[in-house]
């Protein structure tokens, strides 16, 4: 047993240093002023109108997002889960692919796809059609959001989907469901745990990247995330900074508890 | 019993280079139970899957109650399935498992209520309403499964090796139930194994397949004691199965030796194979029986000895509740109906009989 233990201890040990010590730093710096003094003013900066307008439109963008994700990624991975094997492993593969290339790279290829006078504005001009004027908006941020975390999506949705024994399927067909109401019976209950882990995997990076706000928004368009990054960056204030990642935590824990009680106790998926 | 219930017309269905059925037909009448008996890859399966719609066949039809089904989707079908691995809806309880065909015909509240009731009952799981499926020991789901098949009345209940994932006892157990709730629901079953004594005990009908080929059809008494060819009586049960030559009507050439039969019309001299069931075979003191030869082996089975004895080259299994200790000289004797002739195979399809091993 002891000589067990002790295998764990590189773990422990990651975990405090990297994970535990960090973590109470960030509540000590939220607590505290410039002074070292205790004070809740750095938690109620999120109720400047400023923040409080970042946040709302995180959560509203990131909600998109997911939603977005969510309704591309269904089908995609339904289609996947139907395929022979050595299909799937192909159409997988390029889907994964983007993956491997680094994450600023992909979202700066998109700013100069969509740029005023970028590659896809290029190509609609030279067929007469209308510039399409995204750069620096939200449908932008958006659609580098979707971009960027699709696969997320996709991933969990295939493995639970293609573990789904195909007689269960069968046997709700062989019941008297048509294939409408044996997706919307079976299916898509039984596919719940992988729908939440996608959820989980999309909303919590969409709602606290500021790369991507900050490369295809402009700058223009600030996220909570970014509000954050300047306070640690710009504005050197560590404590602020802190104060507003330690709400954005709560509101991460929240939405995720909310996620989680409507799923009907499947258990350990996202939680 | 004689009204034919479901009609397999020439049915062909191959999967990429392998042909699966070939020509198939086969009839089941109404309330008969019967078993497609068959190894691995012998089209049973297939056969079923193409009842219950969830193939379609390349050729042929399926005739079911006089109208043309081939083309209906799983769900117009007026039967339902059993699977092998119960295909229980685990995000439900058992109730909201039973109810399930039910809810879609939009049977009422206290209609369902009824039915979960009389199901439960009936597969001996009362009370069991509100449990999940994975609470379930392998041979409750599997009542599971055959409740919420036939709370929805169907003609016929399929099932595809229901049994298989059971162990011994609880298949044994479940082989009674069957056929009690056959016998309570009086509707037509049609069910899949690979398993000889489960086919035994259950069926009214066994047909016996191989590689996509129907072997022989009958009553258990017919397939056991008459097998039509070697592929049968290999298959079904233990069996001595010797080359021999039919000598002329009720003369059989066994090993250079002559035994007296009851099987005519073979012609004279024409090679056969002969199928003799171990517990067939007695031994007596040397010089007695038809042929002398020397124990080789005994084993204990519990209900009875397996000896093999060696006589004119041929290591003969017996069968016998008398123990002859290895060494033993012993002579063999068979009585002529426990003698069964059977004729070699000679066309290319026939050979689809012959013992995989």
């Amino acid at each position: 047993m002891k000589s067990k233990r002790l295998l764990a201890g590189p773990y422990l040990f990651w975990s405090v240093s990297f994970v535990i010590i960090p973590l109470l730093v960030i509540v000590y710096y939220a607590f505290t002023s410039d002074g070292g003094t205790f004070t809740l003013a750095n938690l109620s900066q999120i109720t400047t109108p400023e923040n409080l307008k970042a946040l709302g439109i995180s959560l509203l963008l990131s909600f998109i997002s997911t939603l977005v994700c969510l309704i591309l990624a269904y089908p995609l991975a339904m289609i996947l889960s139907q395929k022979q094997v050595n299909q799937t492993s192909f159409i997988v593969l390029i889907f994964i692919l983007p993956m491997w290339m680094n994450f600023l790279l992909r979202t700066m290829a998109w700013q100069t796809l969509l740029e005023k006078n970028g590659v896809i504005n290029s190509i609609l001009g030279f067929l007469h059609l209308p510039a399409l004027e995204i750069i620096n908006t939200p449908y932008a941020i958006i659609l580098g959001m979707v971009y960027n975390f699709l696969p997320f999506m996709v991933l969990p949705i295939y493995n639970v989907l293609i573990k789904i024994d195909p007689n269960v399927l069968n046997a709700a067909r062989d019941l008297g469901a048509n294939p409408v109401q044996t997706f919307l019976k079976v299916t898509f209950p039984l596919s719940i745990p992988g729908v939440i882990s996608g959820i989980t995997m999309v909303f919590v990076p969409a709602l606290t990247t500021f790369v991507i706000s900050d490369l295809l928004g402009g700058g223009k368009i600030l996220l909570i995330g970014n509000v954050i990054e300047q306070s640690f960056k710009q504005n050197s204030n560590w404590h602020v900074g802190s104060g507003l990642s330690l709400v954005l935590m709560i509101f991460i824990i929240a939405s995720m508890a909310l996620v989680a009680k409507y799923d009907k106790g499947e258990g350990g998926t996202a939680f | 019993m004689s009204n034919k219930l479901i009609d397999f017309q020439n049915i062909s269905k191959t999967y990429g280079m392998q042909t699966v059925l070939d020509d198939f037909n086969l009839y089941i009448r109404e309330n008969e139970f019967l078993t497609l008996l068959g190894p691995s890859g012998c089209g049973k399966t297939t056969t079923l899957r193409i009842l219950g719609g969830f193939e379609t066949p390349d050729a042929g039809r399926v005739i079911f109650d006089g109208k043309d089904i081939t083309d209906l989707p799983p769900n117009k079908r007026q039967l339902n399935t059993v699977f092998q691995k119960y295909a229980l809806f685990t995000h439900m309880t058992i109730a909201e498992n039973i109810a399930f065909g039910l809810k879609i015909k939009n049977k009422s509240k206290q209609y369902i209520h009824d039915k979960i009731k009389y199901a439960l009952k009936l597969v001996n799981l009362d009370g069991y309403e509100n449990r999940m499926p994975d609470s379930l020991s392998g041979g409750q789901q599997q009542r599971i499964a055959i409740a919420r098949a036939i709370v929805n009345e169907p003609k016929v209940l399929l099932l595809d090796e229901p049994l298989g994932a059971l162990d011994l006892k609880l298949r044994q157990d479940m082989q009674y139930e069957l056929i009690r709730l056959k016998n309570e629901l009086g509707i037509t079953f049609l069910y899949v194994t690979h398993d000889q004594e489960e086919a035994l005990t259950m069926s009214d009908t066994i047909v016996v397949m191989n590689q996509g080929y129907i072997q022989q059809i009958g009553t258990p008494e017919m397939i056991y004691n008459e097998p039509e060819n070697a592929f049968v009586a290999d298959f079904i049960g233990e069996s001595n199965i010797i080359s021999a030559t039919m000598v002329e009507d009720r003369l059989v050439k066994i090993l250079g030796v002559n035994f007296p039969c009851v099987d005519e019309g073979f012609g004279q001299n024409k090679p056969v194979d002969v199928v003799i069931r171990p517990e067939d075979i007695d031994l007596l003191k040397p010089g007695e029986g038809s042929i002398d030869g020397v124990v080789t082996h005994l084993i204990f089975k519990g209900v009875h000895y397996e000896m093999e004895v060696m006589a004119n080259n041929y290591e003969w299994l017996v069968h016998s509740t008398d123990m002859f200790p290895v060494g033993t000289q012993v002579s063999i004797h068979v009585d002529p109906f426990d003698i069964q002739i059977m004729k070699k195979p000679e066309s290319e399809d026939e050979e689809a009989v012959n013992i995989e091993e």
